[in-house]
């Protein structure tokens, strides 16, 4: 059906009308625009390709095939359950910027071409900024700098890819690359700091507890999804990807145990969630690919429900941290049960959505026989149950009772919540039409009864070392605290550097204003400036003396040549006669 | 923006009533048995394992490449161990790594 328009456009201009509309009328447009979105969506079919010309290029700004299908069914889905999620927001900045950045994220990866894909990805960095700064929390505004930096950083790395790229190679078109040239690996770089790579995943867990708690919503869902994306379209079966991902898979969730806040907590895990992502896409095998494909749909939904959970939480009580938590299940049962439902989810019970799509990747793993790998994940699947599982249900809702005693989470969020949690329990129980859209053919069954037994004895006895850890008063208690990161090198190293500089650069300048400016300067002025005068007194006066001048009438002589010869006031005669001794001079040597 | 907090509004009568309101896990007994339901799965899972003595069990590897995964209790334990070592090793961590909350602000 070619009557569909282009499914960025109804996200993008939607939004801007919402400003036009007030009250229940702009509460509906709201929730309306990724749903006709949708409606507009299921008319594109796979194959469809829209070009339009452009300053010469030909640039293929709509490809559709069932791979960018599915993550535009997938952000429309993100986008109108961060829209219900937020219906009670009053910030018109804060509504539009986040519907136009779930508009940047559909048209990202429906971008055929590196510069339409170049376009939206810059989009994408500029529209999500102001979830973090309308956040209205301490450090909101410098972090959103911070993020908008890497975002930007990250836009001029793809940039200067695809130019190089298109000197190299006279085409811009988004398709399979390998790591063999400067291009391509200037736009593995720019993917990898959106996909939070180890090293450059700092963005992430620095500005999402920033975020309003609807703000968060709306960041987890695309940014890092469009990364792994484009992960996918270009650099499927690039094997450093398996040891990036399982980096990722492993390193953040040793912080998300000591690690206070929540919602960084979740940003953690998102990592970790990220790198089985990473790891199925550097695999490569069409296994391995629905794996991480279908893995990231998954993840969208239960992150949204998890950070919906605490987000709901920080609204009713205005607090994030474990160690002021705990109890709240007492006044927010249903939130309470929507968390567990993601906890669950991202722990990948059965019937929950992780268990189809994480074994997946874990099993193609094991089918290339990479046991490091595999066990690395096994090890990251047991620890992101400990962390996101049990941590994040357990001292928001329960632990020790924190005296907090609140109302239920608006209706609005729990409508959200329960549609994000009804869709973790539909993917995990009925998997099959997801299967049905992924890119390539299915031909795995997660629910075989080893699968089953295997994945519920390594939960159980997560938790069962959770309960050991906790009883037994080992686990480490919630405090308030930071934690060295990576990000550490440009908040505080950057910073010794920027005062090293300043301490020694601006002594060098004070040394030389005070030697140059105050001194030499100083003392050419006055050499120059009396000089000239002392130099013609001392050839006059053996001249006057000769004379037989009187010693008063000397000096009186001397006082009068001084003030002439440093005003330059000389009569014409005598300027004329020195000037003829100079064109004298000048003219014999 | 929103992340302030409307939960003052409930009325000091009602709001000491809502307090004073026995919860599901205020009563000690309802803990221990949840406790004790658990402990009686982990067990019942561990001995799940004893199935796959009579009933074929799928690797996710070939043959050969590691077989310590068809193990009894491989999994229960790889999963205990796991976590343990992934606390005292956080634990370790919080050593090096930890500061001051307002640590970047100064």
């Amino acid at each position: 059906m070619m009557s569909s328009i282009h499914p960025a456009l109804i996200l993008l201009f939607g939004a801007l009308l919402l400003p036009l509309l007030r009250g229940r009328m702009r509460k509906t447009w709201l929730v309306l625009i990724p749903v006709i979105g949708f409606i507009n969506l299921l008319g594109i079919d796979a194959g469809t390709v829209r070009t339009i010309a452009f300053m010469g290029y030909e640039l293929e700004v709509l490809r559709a095939d069932k791979l960018s299908l599915l993550f535009g069914y997938l952000f429309h889905i993100a986008a109108l359950i961060g829209a219900i999620y937020a219906l009670h927001v009053k910030s018109q900045v804060q509504l539009v910027t986040a519907l136009m950045y779930a508009g940047s994220a559909v048209g990202a990866v429906f971008a055929g071409d590196l510069l339409s894909f170049f376009v939206f990805w810059e989009l994408l960095a500029v529209t999500s900024v102001f979830q973090v700064w309308t956040g209205g929390r301490k450090n909101s505004l410098n972090c959103g700098m911070r993020y908008l930096f890497v975002h930007v950083s990250s836009g001029l790395l793809l940039l200067a890819g695809a130019a190089l790229r298109y000197q190299e190679t006279g085409s811009l078109d988004f398709g399979h690359m390998e790591l063999d040239g400067l291009a391509n690996w200037l736009i593995f770089l720019a993917i990898g700091i959106k996909c939070a790579f180890p090293l450059l995943h700092n963005w992430l867990v620095d500005s999402y507890p920033e975020a309003s708690p609807t703000g968060t919503v709306f960041l987890s869902a695309f940014t890092t999804k469009v990364a792994v994306y484009a992960l996918a379209r270009g650099f499927a079966g690039t094997e450093v990807l398996i040891y990036i991902g399982t980096v990722m898979t492993m390193f953040p969730i040793f912080y998300a145990v000591i690690e206070n806040d929540l919602r960084r907590v979740l940003g953690y895990s998102m990592i970790n969630q990220i790198g089985f992502m990473v790891v199925g896409i550097g695999i490569g095998t069409p296994l391995a690919i629905n794996g991480a494909i279908a893995h990231a749909f998954n993840d969208v939904i239960f992150k949204s429900l998890l950070f919906m959970s605490m987000g709901a939480v920080l609204f009713r009580t205005g607090k994030i941290n474990g160690s002021e938590l705990g109890g709240i299940y007492k006044s927010m049962p249903w939130t309470a049960g929507f968390c567990m439902v993601g906890a669950a989810s991202i722990s990948a019970f059965p019937l929950f959505s992780g268990f189809v799509s994480k074994s997946m990747v874990m099993v193609a793993a094991g089918e290339k026989g990479m046991l490091g790998v595999w066990l690395c994940l096994l090890f990251a699947s047991a620890g992101v149950f400990h962390h996101a599982g049990i941590k994040i249900p357990f001292f928001a809702f329960f632990a020790h009772d924190s005296g907090i005693r609140t109302k239920e989470a608006p209706l609005n969020m729990l409508v959200a919540m329960g549609l994000a949690a009804f869709l973790c329990i539909f993917n995990g129980t009925f998997p099959w039409l997801l299967y049905s859209l992924l890119p390539h053919e299915v031909n795995y069954h997660p629910y075989s009864l080893t699968h089953v037994v295997t994945q519920t004895q390594l939960l159980f006895f997560s938790a069962l070392a959770f309960t050991y850890l906790k009883l037994s008063g080992i686990y480490p208690p919630e405090m308030r605290s930071v934690n060295l990161d990576a990000d550490w090198f440009y908040r505080k190293g950057l910073r010794r550097l920027t005062r090293a500089a300043s301490w020694s650069l601006n002594g060098v300048n004070a040394w030389a204003h005070r030697v140059v400016v105050k001194g030499l300067v100083r003392r050419l002025n006055h050499f120059f400036r009396h000089g000239p005068a002392r130099f013609l007194v001392m050839l006059m006066r053996p001249y006057w003396e000769l004379q037989g001048l009187s010693e008063e009438e000397l000096v009186h002589r001397e006082q009068a040549l001084y003030v002439q010869a440093e005003l330059g006031a000389f009569p014409i005669g005598i300027t004329a006669c020195l000037a003829v001794i100079m064109m004298a001079v000048v003219f014999l040597f | 923006m929103n992340s302030k907090g409307n939960d003052k509004e409930t009325p000091g009568v009602e709001a000491q009533a809502e307090r004073e309101k026995k919860h599901i896990f205020d009563e000690p007994k309802n803990l221990y048995r949840l406790l004790g339901v658990f402990f009686f799965i982990c067990w019942f899972l561990f001995l799940l394992d004893l199935l796959f003595i009579f009933l074929p069990r799928h690797s996710s590897f070939h043959e050969g490449v590691f077989d310590a995964e068809g193990t009894f209790g491989f999994y229960g334990t790889y999963g205990f161990i796991a976590c343990v070592v992934l606390v005292l090793a956080a634990k370790q961590m919080r050593k090096v790594l930890m500061r001051k909350e307002n640590y970047y602000d100064e």
